[in-house]
């Protein structure tokens, strides 16, 4: 807790790992977000640096999944700022938040279900577009070599992922999750500067969960997305991360290392709960 | 060739001329409501408004002249000038995407996310409006439209089916325009939504709104381009029924025999309205010509199309094309 409390804005950070991670890319700056009397999200702050995995935690109802949906534009907070690349970020439609490179998936899974894999993982690229309408109907010349590069990013994505099996299938056909894959493909193929995910172990079994964590770390690892995560399991939750935000009844509890966090009194009371004498 | 027979297939030729007709409304309402899940009942008469409008600008006529008139006490009807086909329909398209915008800034961004039956609801006061308007701003009398296309028989086709059957077809030609039209429309639309970056980000809309924000899809404006394109449609329906029939109030009435060409192809099948609108226009024609003349008195053009829908609704209500309706308990 000491160590992070030391603010480095412009330099590297080292983690307890020893892993070096950047400096800030994004800042919440005492946000607040009320929904009519209740208030969602009281008055907090957190730095996410990058090339970081960045874990928000905490019991159901503690207002995580509405920090996310602060950052990602879908809710505008009352008070606070919210500072990215050194900037501070005007109020803001989700679809330019997109366009600003913060890619996200949702806990309820918000696919293209009509379309197939690879349809949907090319979505992801529509904010890098830029050739004309009619050269891109013609298909010739500079259209049709970024729909090729384009093409190659998805694919590179589906293979990371090791989705290349079902490339062609519907989504909605697909199980639960392989669903939550291509979430993840899509988001990854914009290639974000932050990568937001909303519950990605949400519903899954050990082996999927496993799975869902390998993917994580090595997409953090091989093209150095910074990420940011929600998650109410614990257990994963410290394997994966570097630092660990906690939220409890929309307040912040506790900021900081794995190890710090998991020993943090509050914490451990908003887990499993306090003896009230 | 027996003389029945080739009648029976120019009735059929011709059927499948008027069916163009109506796969050109059809269309239009597919494109709405695959990409914001609205049925716009406004369809008809935006092909109407359109064709008015295109009439008016080619005529040099002034709009709301009557109105102006009544206030001022002035005699204006005419400008005196007049405009080729070709800048009036550029100028009606620009007039159809403005009022694309208009619907969507003051009267569907206020209902995103309401029940389809309120947007259906909202799209039946936007036809009288359209109607109310369009009649202000033109007048109310039956206009021809000329823009130039060729009409009257297709001598050609005349003279080749009487030396190859005995018997000369009567094939018109301003049909063989409409249905090259058609297609390549058609053509054009599957293109545009397949290749482009707003087509990928229309089919986007149109399957998931949440998702579609989160890469970057702003809903507002695909939601003006499709009205927009929902416009251009409507020109062209126009265009065609105006120059074959004038351009006149009714035209939004026969405009709602696109209803069982929806329910015949899908509500969502591009390819569905046309072949929806194939099947109606024969249908109706070929039943005209071999049981409903000689059995059953006649004019039962008026609701073979509707009647043929019902039985659609009760065996396969989804319609040859359209997505498959399943509900998981």
């Amino acid at each position: 807790m000491e160590r992070d409390s030391v603010k480095d804005q412009a330099d590297s950070y080292v983690t307890e790992d020893g892993r070096t991670i950047g400096p800030t890319v994004m800042e919440m700056k005492n946000i607040t977000l009320r929904f009519g009397g209740v208030e969602a999200i009281k008055d907090i702050s957190f730095d996410i640096r990058e090339g970081e995995i960045r874990a928000i935690i905490g019991p159901n109802g503690a207002g995580k999944s509405s920090m996310l949906n602060v950052i990602s534009g879908f809710y505008v907070p009352q008070e606070g700022e919210v500072w990215y690349k050194g900037a501070q970020r005007p109020p803001m439609k989700p679809y330019q938040v997109a366009q600003q490179g913060i890619a996200r998936t949702f806990q309820n899974i918000a696919l293209f279900e009509g379309m197939s894999v690879l349809d949907n993982v090319m979505t992801g690229r529509l904010t890098q577009m830029k050739s004309g309408l009619l050269a891109q109907s013609l298909w010739k010349g500079k259209a049709e070599r970024e729909e090729v590069e384009n093409r190659e990013i998805a694919e590179k994505v589906i293979d990371f992922l090791e989705i290349q099996a079902i490339r062609k299938t519907p989504v909605a056909r697909l199980p639960y999750g392989l669903k939550k894959r291509v979430e993840l493909a899509r988001a990854l193929a914009a290639e974000p500067t932050i990568l937001l995910l909303d519950e990605p172990m949400a519903g899954m079994n050990v082996e999927e969960k496993e799975d869902m964590s390998r993917f994580i770390l090595d997409v953090n690892d091989e093209f150095g997305t910074t990420i940011a995560l929600i998650e109410h399991d614990m257990g994963v939750v410290m394997d994966l991360s570097d630092r660990v935000v906690v939220m409890d009844y929309g307040r912040k509890i506790g900021d900081g290392s794995p190890h710090d966090v998991r020993n943090n009194q509050e914490v451990i009371d908003a887990y499993l709960g306090v003896a009230h004498d | 060739m027996p003389e029945q027979l080739a009648f029976t297939i120019e009735v059929f030729m011709n059927g499948l001329m008027a069916g163009v007709l109506y796969a050109l409304v059809a269309l239009g309402f597919v494109l709405i409501y695959k990409a914001s899940g609205i049925f716009n009942y406004a369809q008809g008469v935006m092909a109407l408004f359109a064709a008015l409008t295109l009439v008016g600008i080619m005529e040099g006529q002034v709009p709301f002249s009557h109105l102006i008139n009544a206030i001022l006490g002035t005699e204006v009807h005419h400008f005196g000038w007049h405009v080729p086909a070709f800048l009036a329909i550029v100028l009606t398209m620009v007039v159809m995407i403005v009022l694309a915008y208009c619907v969507q800034r003051f009267v569907f961004r206020y209902l995103v996310g309401q029940e389809p039956i309120i947007l259906f609801m909202a799209t039946i006061g936007l036809a009288y409006f359209l109607e109310g308007v369009g009649d202000l701003m033109w007048g109310s009398e039956i206009k021809t439209l000329d823009v130039g296309l060729p009409q009257g028989i297709n001598v050609w086709i005349d003279e080749f089916t009487f030396e190859a059957t005995g018997y000369g077809f009567f094939i018109d030609n301003l049909d063989i325009v409409a249905s090259i039209v058609a297609a390549i429309l058609v053509i054009g639309l599957v293109m545009f939504a397949q290749y482009t970056k707003q087509g990928r980000a229309m089919r986007a809309v149109a399957d998931d709104h949440q998702a579609a924000l989160s890469v970057g899809v702003s809903l507002n404006f695909i939601w003006i381009l499709v009205w927009s394109l929902a416009g251009f449609v409507a020109l062209v329906a126009g265009i065609m029924w105006g120059a074959k029939s004038g351009v006149q109030f009714s035209l939004s009435l026969i405009a709602l025999k696109a209803l069982p060409v929806l329910m015949l192809g899908g509500f969502t099948s591009i390819p569905g309205a046309i072949v929806g609108g194939l099947i109606i226009g024969v249908g109706e024609k070929l039943f005209e010509f071999l049981i409903g003349a000689p059995f059953l008195g006649g004019a039962t053009e008026n609701w073979f199309a509707y009647m043929l829908a019902l039985v659609f609704l009760v065996f396969r209500p989804q319609g040859l094309f359209g997505e498959k309706i399943i509900e998981r308990v």
